[in-house]
């Protein structure tokens, strides 16, 4: 006879409750282990997105990420040229807002030379771009679709395509257009601001500046080599693939990241008190009830395993809860969550070890409880 | 009466609790024989240390000095571990308590039939007796009904029929009567005795109910800690 069972069963309405609390923990702690995840997944997306090899930026910043950078558009033919280089192409990056259906949207937008390293990874929707102007491929998370127009600076573009989990490390989603559109977008002003300068003599700005070169390796190129000879050239530096990556987490999201690991830290403290307070006291008020089984001459490894099931099947029935609702409502939060199933299972683990010595508790408590306490009224 | 074997030995018992100025003897030298088949009942004003006498007699505390027999075999020796008088209390003593101490979760039958499965018999023999004795005390029909639905005569039948699942030989009753009303308690009393008699057993009751003085072969009185037929 399981007893865990039917004392669940004679208290299904409350045990399910107290599970659902549980599970809306635990909701909130995979949210902010998603949370934690997306935020350095975003970070690295927009790096690791040109599955470049080494970056080319200017002397002395740590760009285009960390700092900004300028470099001359042409370095990207000095670059192409060297040896073992497979690829280059520039890019540049800018954020701007703009309005779409009655919405204020914050954009990240990429420009890349078409045909070479640094569009987007994979179409989703759509096409990529096809022809040198106005075209915009977006991330889904813009809200864009595939036909939409949006105005980005004086130009109307036209969304032809739509690529998923492209967005800066802030969390702005990504819109890749041609690199000469992109340098438009950055350098011409607002037509009042424009008569302004003509008033005053001067040319609107011209600038023939990328953020950064990116380049692909051939196979068996020595980057570290490659990244050295660019650094000889006193007016850029250059960044491996893995030095920009750690960069990024290092400087851009670091404190943000700790933050998040930090809280999620003391929100896993607290589920643990939780689960402990609560396997606790579901002992507590059966302490008479153990205390008959004592008499009746029901051994301490029944009691053992009615305390121990019954937190086993708490904490599992609120993991699953809050794994099941993370799962459906994940999507809507307004920065990307992400989860890997190594993620549930070691919450899951540590769930495992909270019910045990939390039922260790109450199994102490258990064991101590005097059989003479089931006499008398 | 012909007396049958010696189920309940005690000898020289005494029990103290604390030390010093501190220190209370809740039994002082108690002998006390009960035979198979014997009714007696513990009386004595609160204090007097009946429920302290159950409680060793039960084996759920040892005496301080003394010794202890339960159907021939001596108990609380050095051999004797927690768990061992816990397999010993479920195969020899049966309880019934003052508030019948049913378990909530589990139907009349199903806590009739778990002293059954903690003792190791197959779970259908098991409910097979369960249901033989909540017949025999007429609550069969409130077999699948759990604790809170049943009535207070109910309840304390199907808490008698779980004292005697195992067919102890020496049940031990704490103010069996005192939730019911006379004329239930004078049944219960009666149903106890037959059992005695039946399974000769020996039951050792504490009560105040004076009703119920008559159904009894022996009273005891204990006072201070001691012990006097009456």
């Amino acid at each position: 006879m399981n007893l865990a069972l039917k004392d669940i069963r004679h208290g299904l309405f409350r045990f399910v409750l107290t599970c659902f609390g549980l599970g809306l923990l635990m909701t909130v702690v995979l949210a902010m282990i998603g949370i934690y995840n997306g935020l350095v997944s975003d970070a690295l997306a927009v790096v690791k997105a040109p599955a470049a090899d080494v970056w080319v930026v200017e002397a002395g910043t740590q760009g285009p990420f960390a700092e900004a950078s300028a470099i001359p558009v042409n370095t990207r033919d000095a670059v192409a040229r060297m040896p073992g280089v497979a690829e280059a192409g520039a890019i540049t990056y800018q954020t701007v807002e703009a309005n779409h259906a009655g919405k204020t949207l914050r954009l990240y937008v990429i420009g890349y030379e078409t045909g070479r390293p640094g569009g987007p990874s994979e179409i989703v929707a759509g096409r990529g771009l096809g022809t040198s102007h106005f075209e915009l491929v977006a991330d889904r998370k813009t809200g864009l679709a595939v036909g939409d127009t949006i105005r980005l600076g004086r130009d109307r573009f036209h969304v032809v395509g739509l690529v998923e989990d492209a967005m800066n490390s802030g969390g702005d989603p990504a819109v890749f257009m041609t690199l000469s559109d992109a340098m438009t977008l950055q350098t011409t002003l607002d037509p009042a601001a424009s008569r302004v300068q003509a008033a005053r003599g001067t040319d609107a700005v011209k600038s023939a500046s990328v953020a950064a070169v990116i380049a692909r390796v051939e196979p068996g190129a020595d980057v570290d080599l490659l990244t050295a000879t660019v650094r000889q050239w006193k007016h850029l530096a250059a960044l491996t693939q893995a030095e920009q990556e750690q960069l990024l987490l290092a400087s851009v999201v670091d404190r943000a990241r700790r933050q998040i690991g930090l809280f999620l830290g003391i929100l896993l403290s607290v589920s643990a008190v939780v689960i402990a307070l609560i396997i606790y006291t579901m002992t507590m008020e059966k302490l008479k009830q153990i205390a008959t089984l004592k008499l009746i001459g029901a051994p301490d490894r029944t009691i053992i395993g009615l305390i121990v099931q019954q937190a086993l099947i708490l904490g599992a029935s609120g993991w699953g809860i809050g794994l099941t609702l993370i799962l459906l409502v994940k999507d809507d939060f307004p920065r990307r969550v992400v989860l890997e199933p190594f993620n549930a299972l070691v919450l899951a683990g540590i769930i495992f070890v909270v019910c045990l010595v939390a039922s260790g508790l109450g199994v102490h408590a258990a064991l101590k409880v005097d059989p003479a306490t089931a006499l008398g009224s | 009466m012909a007396l049958g074997d010696i189920l309940i030995d005690v000898q020289g018992v005494a029990k103290h609790y604390g030390e010093g100025e501190t220190r209370v003897d809740a039994l002082r030298h108690v002998d006390l024989q009960v035979h198979a088949g014997e009714v007696i009942a513990l009386l004595g004003p609160s204090g007097s240390g009946k429920t302290t006498l159950l409680n060793v007699i039960g084996c759920i505390v040892g005496p301080s000095s003394g010794r202890v027999e339960l159907d021939g075999e001596p108990v609380f020796d050095a051999k004797w571990l927690r768990g061992n008088l816990r397999k010993l209390r479920l195969d020899k003593v049966g309880f019934i308590f003052q508030a019948h101490n049913l378990l909530p979760f589990l139907t009349a039958e199903e806590n009739v039939s778990l002293v059954l499965d903690l003792a190791g018999w197959p779970r259908a023999k098991g409910r097979e007796r369960a249901r033989e004795l909540l017949d025999y005390l007429e609550v069969g029909h409130r077999a699948p009904v759990k604790p809170a639905l049943l009535s207070g005569g109910e309840a304390q039948r199907v808490a008698i029929a779980r004292a005697l699942a195992n067919s102890p030989r020496i049940i031990l009753a704490d103010e069996p009567t005192a939730a019911l009303d006379s004329k239930r308690a004078q049944l219960v009393m009666d149903l106890l005795r037959k059992l005695a008699a039946e399974q000769e057993a020996c039951i050792v009751t504490v009560t105040h109910d004076e009703k119920i003085f008559d159904r009894f072969d022996r009273l005891i009185h204990l006072r201070d800690g001691r012990l006097s037929d009456a």
